[in-house]
């Protein structure tokens, strides 16, 4: 368990964390969101020791950091934004190195192993760290958090640099060590925050704006009923159209492209008008193409959260595509 | 401690830091052993002894100049600073890997007291004092050098600013010469560390000087652990 508690950082006069408290308790996910700049990784710094807070306190498991540092340390596995890797060594020598630096007592070779083939680098495990290719600096960055199993797991946007196919891998590695870990997770992508975590911090300009489950989040921002259709006829008529059915609050048309409109329309809340729509347009002879509910994604949450609430995040025609 | 330890003396010698300073003190001690000693015939090795203290000036600073300044740089503190070790035992790991190279290096002196004793009879107890003086002083200046190191990211600073560090409290005898005060002339002899060694090359072995390495040792790697805490709180 991690428990933040009104932690705050000073460098000089600026404040790079202000205040924050969360908890990620046992067996739990939990996404640190932010911009960049927004405190993440002092935060993270922090939590594992490697630099000091001005105010608050950081407990790993009831240990607080500054108060009994190595016992709270051996609890965690860390992997900084750069992955702290010696360069001149070989990735057996310096997972050996790690092994003994953390004085772990689990069968060694055994061990070492497991990780490996956890994170699949045993095909590079003779080479030399400098050699390596970016993405398997990373997994080696990640094999090195992972040796002698500690409870606790931060990660400092572990998925950096990695290609589509390893990234998924690595969120699926991460799902299955969040059910017997800890996990601290950054990033400042949000379909991976989104795909990954139980719980989502998101923090800005060192101060937390939201604490909650996706879910939550997206239900407490949202609570409109907003569709986005394309339909083919004639605009106006079209307009006129959707304006005459019961419970639509506003309707206006955003595009129009051969004859194809794309049309927003918000209803009141709890009403579903898309059966309605559906007849109506063809009854007309018309033909419905696309018709998709609006809800806010984790995307648009950000945008509300860090930049302020009054942007029209309806316009965002393309979220599902920016989300790959 | 034990795999800071290990992981320094292996890098020594995965790079070419550790073989230069080998060779360079070899070859420099090498010249001065045969110029002041064989060829002149002289079985006394204080000569060849007071001559190495420059070349350790000059060297100790290259041995030294990586150990936390390339850490920094490359990242890799953050590795050691949340392992779960104290400061105190990553500073001295690294203390003793250089002083286990430097060690290497000074035992060449063994070698030439051994050379000389074919030809006549040294006086053991001074070589071997001589031996002890000079794992001493070598031991203050590698800490004073990773103190240096400690200050900057970039090694060439750490290399040049520890240099003019044990130039200068080398030769602080020398430098005094030019006060104005008698009594600060005096404390500058004091501390000179070069005065100090010297006085074991003489034949003298003074307790004193010995207690004042071994806490200069102390001292300077105090000095680094609070330097890597006080980055911790800045």
């Amino acid at each position: 368990m991690i428990e933040v508690v009104n932690l705050t950082k000073r460098y000089g006069d600026k404040k790079a964390v202000n205040n924050i408290s969360f908890k990620a308790e046992d067996g739990e996910i939990l996404g640190f969101l932010g911009p960049n700049g927004a405190g993440k990784s002092t935060t993270m710094n922090i939590l594992t020791g490697y630099i000091s807070c001005t105010d608050g306190k950081a407990l790993i498991d009831g240990i607080d950091i500054l108060e009994d540092p190595v016992k709270a340390k051996k609890q965690i596995g860390y992997l900084p934004e750069i992955p702290p890797l010696y360069v001149d060594m070989t990735v057996k020598e310096y997972l050996s190195f790690i092994y003994d630096l953390k004085k772990c007592k689990l069968p060694k070779i055994s061990h070492l192993k497991d990780i490996c083939q956890l994170v699949k680098i045993e095909h590079v495990y003779n080479r030399m760290i400098k050699n390596l290719s970016k993405g398997y600096r990373q997994r080696v960055g990640l094999a090195q958090a992972l040796v002698g199993n500690p409870k606790t797991l931060i990660l400092d946007e572990p998925t950096v640099g990695l290609d589509p196919n390893q990234i998924i891998e690595i969120r699926t590695l991460i799902k299955k060590l969040g059910k017997n870990h800890t996990v601290i997770l950054s990033s400042h992508i949000l379909s991976e925050v989104q795909a990954v975590c139980d719980k989502i911090v998101v923090i800005n300009d060192g101060k937390i704006v939201a604490n909650d489950t996706e879910e939550n989040l997206s239900m407490k921002l949202t609570g409109e009923n907003k569709l986005s259709a394309k339909i083919e006829g004639e605009s106006e008529k079209v307009l006129r159209m959707i304006k005459g059915i019961k419970g639509v609050i506003s309707a206006e048309c955003i595009s129009e492209h051969k004859g194809v409109g794309t049309y927003n329309i918000e209803a009141g809340e709890k009403t579903d008008i898309r059966k309605e729509l559906f007849t109506r347009i063809a009854s007309h002879g018309w033909y419905l193409l696309e018709l998709k509910t609006s809800e806010l994604s984790l995307e648009d949450i950000f945008l509300r959260l860090t930049m302020g609430e009054d942007i029209d995040l309806t316009d965002n025609d393309d979220e599902e595509e920016a989300e790959d | 401690m034990g795999a800071i330890f290990r992981r320094e003396l292996r890098s020594y010698f995965t790079s070419p830091i550790g073989y230069i300073f080998l060779a360079a003190f070899y070859a420099y001690a090498g010249i001065m052993f045969s110029n002041s000693s064989l060829e002149s015939g002289y079985t006394k090795l204080d000569s060849v002894f007071g001559s190495l203290l420059i070349i350790i000036v000059v060297l100790i600073p290259i041995l030294t100049m990586r150990t936390i300044s390339e850490e920094k740089r490359s990242k890799t503190d953050q590795c050691l600073l949340t392992a779960p070790v104290g400061l105190g035992a990553i500073v001295v790991g690294k203390f003793l890997a250089a002083f286990v190279i430097y060690l290497c290096a000074a035992a060449i002196t063994g070698v030439f007291a051994v050379v000389v004793s074919a030809y006549g009879s040294p006086d053991w107890n001074v070589v071997v004092g001589n031996m002890v003086a000079l794992a001493l002083v070598g031991g203050a200046y590698i800490s004073i050098g990773i103190l240096c190191s400690s200050f900057t990211e970039n090694q060439v600073v750490a290399a040049v600013s520890s240099f003019i560090a044990l130039l200068l409290v080398s030769f602080l005898s020398t430098i005094s010469n030019i006060l104005p005060f008698e009594w600060l002339k005096a404390a500058c002899n004091r501390i000179s560390f070069g005065e100090r060694y010297y006085s074991f090359t003489y034949g003298v072995f003074d307790f004193s000087n010995v207690v004042f390495f071994v806490s200069a040792v102390a001292v300077f790697l105090f000095l680094t652990v609070r330097v890597l805490e006080k980055r911790r709180w800045a």
